[in-house]
């Protein structure tokens, strides 16, 4: 198949980027970013600078890649990674727009490269459980009911891609810090310092400059892993009764 | 130079904790001012460092990666063994032991396998406690299933995502470190060359990959923990970025490399379809759980399927060959890695092939579905249920099992694995040799310690699946925390060191040097077409079966196609930027030097072992054949100069607790 393909070329944070045009001829079984492989070599050739993206696991898993196609953060197939997304989707004598994750908090770093650092920051801020290794009780010792267990389990297989911020016209990072919340929360092991994380979370949230949820949506729809906007729902809860919580306190 | 395993004395099972309570220790008022160096944030770095953290050490932590989260641990599916014994069926830590030793055909140490074994019970409880979503039964206890090479349910999981779940924890506890500030955590900072002070590892040279700068970073001591080499053979399924820079380097500088040749093949991979490929994804070994591996057993309907006049499921049950199930009824589809991988090689080979290329063989579900969904009707008191509804419950039940990976599947495939059974061929997985270590994970290079699949230590010549999280865990939270002591013990009194003395500098420069020196061939050929000519060279003559001949030729054509390399090699752009282009170059340099020398170490070892299998040593029926009288030792090598041969030294493997045997799984 014979595509044209609108990149967005940017050689750092500090210049202006700009649309560049490319032909390249891909089949149906390569992936997308076996497609971008095709165009690289060919700019390598040429001896022109190769297209930067973010890649590692290539299966869906290790949240690296990370690129707008055609207006949607990992493309138009639902549930599916850049990496996992194959030409198939698409057809020949298609155009293809292929942008970075844009966002305040996540600055470009080279074409579709951006610094997303500000999610480690986050998680920083309360998204774990304090135990240091070690004096930990046996793994039997703490039933967890295994409807419990799942729920968790759902949140926790967030990826830390970023598309949720991508998709969210206030490109707010709730989906994500929901989910980790939301992970730990549901857990017995995570009761303890509940109140501690979310309020801790959300105050690096904002100060990272992510915006807050007004019930958009896009980002549980853009969202590789179908994270579920209900983990927002329980954020929302866990925050205002963590407030309430911490007033008593003060 | 006298290789010292430095195995503690008295019995196996009370070694450790004997060695643990008589080890010297560091006072936490010494800790504050000791520095260490971790590179690499996989299970085995990220878990490393933040014990270290956790104990009061000064740590500066090192990852290639954007994210410590990113590390190719996150990848990892199936699950994680512990021998717990939960299910009362007989596990014990001495059986899981005794399988680690087997599996690994009687070639690694038992010292250390021993102590894998009894810290692997403590690792679950760690997990749990940081809130890993293991998977559970009803009634909230930890659930487990069955991995290749063993009778016995010990293997913990969190859906197919085991890997990811532990990584997050281990993640998650170092983050927790870095906000305490006793981790300082450098993203992006590749790892180009270790600095030792009179002979001792006292700091790293990182390249900065933003700005392209080189950075000098001192330290008491350095612990690598950078993962496998499998992408040596280009296409494995191992992430794009995993690499031998960091375990080459420190070759360079001293270090030994043990067993280079022992490469797992993973049996259930999706084939191979097309020259584009980048890389191979893994299905996860748990499948075999339930999933039936066979070819058709009339050659003429293996060219059907291939010239896709036939599909797998019009083959009558009558004309399928399960081989697996055929030649190992004791363990069927459950055969240790290497085991099935040769077999699935042999059936091809024969012409039962099942894909275009003839490489590929069918892993069915159809069965399991049945079951699943009869169980299931049975459960919810369906009398005479159809077999559309058992067919439907069935699915849902495998999907409970393994619904992501048959999204996987699709997705790459672009096939139905619940109504087509999936195409599956073996691949490179996972590298057992490595940096060799001694009992306390130190390397040669006093200073310098080893964890995860970088080094050597417990696989012997092949891993049992589920046991790599499980030793990448185990040396990161429950060995070096320990065995660091001895080392650090004695450097209470040194002062920091000056990341501007010479010894730096020197090495800054030359891997300044090194880097320019690759910018400046200013040749005609990209990277990724030399690493791509050098995996097939691997896998043609260094992969599932391998022979003196083949061997030597790929010594030959590796020499021919690194003159090529240094003469023709085109990186765009330049070096003190971000540059994807010299990154890979580097890395891709090392592997040049280090895929010669695993074809060296394979033709030196005159025996077939785990995945390391010569042609020239097979029983009658085709299985590996040992030579325990000339071939029980670690093959550890010293490398001198890219144009010497490497210096052969040897650690002999004692065994007193387990008697050598034939490995047998009929
Ligand atoms: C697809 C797949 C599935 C698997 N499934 C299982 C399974 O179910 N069970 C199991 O037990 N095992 C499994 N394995 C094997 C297991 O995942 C790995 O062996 C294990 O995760 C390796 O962990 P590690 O910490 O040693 O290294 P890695 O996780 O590879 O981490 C290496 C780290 O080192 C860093 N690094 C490397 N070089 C440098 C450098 N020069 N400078 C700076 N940083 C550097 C990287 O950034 C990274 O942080 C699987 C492997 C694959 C490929
Ligand atoms: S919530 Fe979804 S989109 Fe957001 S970071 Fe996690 S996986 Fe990515
Ligand atoms: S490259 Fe890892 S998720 Fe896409």
């Amino acid at each position: 198949m014979k595509l044209t393909l609108k990149v967005w070329r940017q050689k750092n944070n500090n210049s202006k980027g700009q649309f560049e045009s490319y032909q390249v001829e891909a089949s149906e079984h390569m992936s997308f970013l076996e497609m971008l492989d095709v165009l690289n070599e060919d700019l390598i050739s040429n001896k022109k600078d190769p297209v930067a993206f973010e890649h590692d696991c290539r299966e869906g898993i290790c949240g690296a890649c990370s690129m707008v196609i055609n207006g949607q953060p990992h493309g138009p197939m639902k549930g599916t990674t850049t990496c996992q997304l194959h030409m198939r989707s698409f057809n020949d004598g298609d155009t293809i727009y292929i942008e970075p994750f844009r966002a305040q908090a996540f600055p470009v770093l080279k074409d579709l490269m951006v610094n997303r650092d500000a999610f480690d920051r986050i998680i920083q801020a309360g998204g774990y459980i304090s135990v240091n290794t070690g004096g930990t009780p046996d793994g039997n010792a703490i039933p967890v009911e295994k409807d419990q267990s799942t729920l968790a389990m759902d949140a926790a297989e967030c990826i830390g891609c970023g598309a949720c911020v991508a998709a969210c016209p206030n490109a707010s990072a709730m989906l994500f810090t929901s989910a980790k919340v939301s992970h730990l929360a549901l857990l017995p092991q995570g009761e303890v310092e509940r109140q501690k994380r979310v309020l801790g979370m959300m105050k690096q949230h904002d100060e990272e400059g992510f915006g807050r949820c007004s019930n958009v949506t896009a980002c549980e729809a853009e969202c590789p892993k179908e994270i579920s906007i209900t983990n927002i729902a329980r954020l929302n809860r866990e925050y205002l009764s963590a407030s309430i919580g911490s007033e008593k306190m003060a | 130079m006298k290789l010292d395993g430095k195995v503690p004395p008295g019995n196996l099972a009370e070694k450790w904790v004997k060695y643990k309570s008589s080890m010297p220790l560091v006072a936490p008022n010494n800790k504050r001012r000791i520095e260490v160096i971790v590179v690499g944030t996989g299970l085995a770095g990220a878990s490393a460092a933040a014990t270290m953290g956790e104990l009061g050490y000064k740590v500066k932590c090192f990852s290639f990666h954007d994210s410590p989260r990113r590390a190719h641990s996150i990848a990892a599916q199936g699950g994680i063994n512990a021998a717990k014994n939960y299910q009362n069926d007989g596990d014990s830590i001495y059986r899981l032991f005794y399988d680690t030793i087997k599996g690994g055909d009687y070639r690694s140490r038992e010292s250390n396998v021993h102590r894998l074994s009894e810290v692997s019970v403590n690792i679950i409880d760690q997990a749990v406690a940081q809130g890993v979503p293991f998977a559970r039964e009803y009634g909230g206890t930890l659930s487990n299933r069955s991995f290749g090479g063993v009778q016995v349910k010990r293997t913990f999981y969190a859906r197919g995502q085991t890997g990811q779940q532990l990584l997050l924890g281990a993640y998650q506890a170092l983050e927790r470190q870095i906000s305490l500030g006793t981790v300082e955590m450098f993203n992006r900072h590749e790892m180009l060359d270790l600095v030792t002070i009179d002979g001792k590892a006292r700091g790293i040279i990182a390249r900065n990959m933003l700005t392209g700068e080189l950075e000098r970073h001192a330290a008491h001591c350095v612990i690598l923990a950078t993962g496998g080499y499998g992408n040596v053979f280009y296409l494995s399924t191992n992430a794009m970025g995993s690499n031998v820079t960091a375990g080459w380097r420190v070759v360079k500088k001293g270090a030994l490399m043990a067993n280079p040749c022992y490469t797992q093949i993973h049996p259930t991979c999706i084939p191979v379809s097309g020259e584009y490929q980048s890389k191979l994804t893994l299905m996860s070994e748990s499948l075999r759980n339930d999933g039936r591996v066979w070819v058709p057993a009339k050659k003429e309907d293996a060219v059907a399927i291939r010239e896709g006049r036939k599909k797998g499921v019009d083959i009558a049950e009558a004309d399928r060959d399960y081989y697996l199930e055929r030649r190992y009824p004791a363990f069927g589809n459950l055969v240790p890695r290497d085991v099935a991988s040769r077999a699935a090689k042999v059936e091809c080979d024969k012409g039962h092939g099942i894909v275009a290329t003839g490489h590929g063989v069918y892993l069915d579900f159809a069965d399991a579905i049945q079951r699943y969904g009869s169980s299931a009707a049975h459960s919810l008191g369906l009398h005479n249920p159809n077999k559309a509804k058992i067919t439907e419950l069935g699915e849902a039940a495998v999907k409970e099992r393994y619904g992501n990976l048959f999204a996987m599947y699709e997705k790459i495939t672009g096939e139905d694995p619940y109504k087509n059974p999936m195409k599956i061929y073996p691949a490179v997985h996972y590298t057992m040799g490595g940096i060799w270590v001694d009992y306390n994970l130190e390397t040669n290079i006093p200073g310098l310690f080893a964890l995860g699949e970088c080094n050597f230590s417990d696989h012997g010549a092949n891993r049992l699946g589920a046991s790599a999280l499980m030793q990448g865990l185990a040396d990161g939270y429950f060995v070096i925390p320990y065995t660091v002591g001895t080392f650090l013990s004695n450097e209470i009194r040194t002062p920091k060191f000056d990341p501007d003395a010479k010894e730096f500098k020197d090495a800054e420069n030359d891997v300044r040097d090194r880097l320019q020196g690759l910018m400046d061939i200013k040749g005609n050929q990209s990277v990724e077409s030399f690493h791509r000519r050098l995996g097939k060279i691997m896998w043609e003559y260094c992969g599932m079966s391998r022979n003196a001949e083949g061997l030597t030729k790929a010594m030959k054509m590796i020499r021919e196609l690194r003159e090529e390399f240094y003469k023709d090699v085109f990186i765009p752009g330049t070096r003190d930027e971000l540059n994807p282009e010299l990154e890979k170059a580097a890395r891709v340099a090392d592997f040049l030097e280090m895929g010669e020398l695993m074809c060296k170490d394979a033709l030196d070892r005159n025996e077939s072992c785990g995945g390391h299998f010569r042609e020239e040593y097979r029983t009658p029926e085709g299985e590996a054949k040992r030579d325990d009288e000339n071939y029980t030792y670690v093959a550890a090598w010293e490398w001198t100069d890219t144009n010497q041969d490497p210096i052969l030294h040897k650690e002999d493997l004692v065994f007193e607790n387990v008697e050598l045997k034939t490995r047998s799984y009929k």
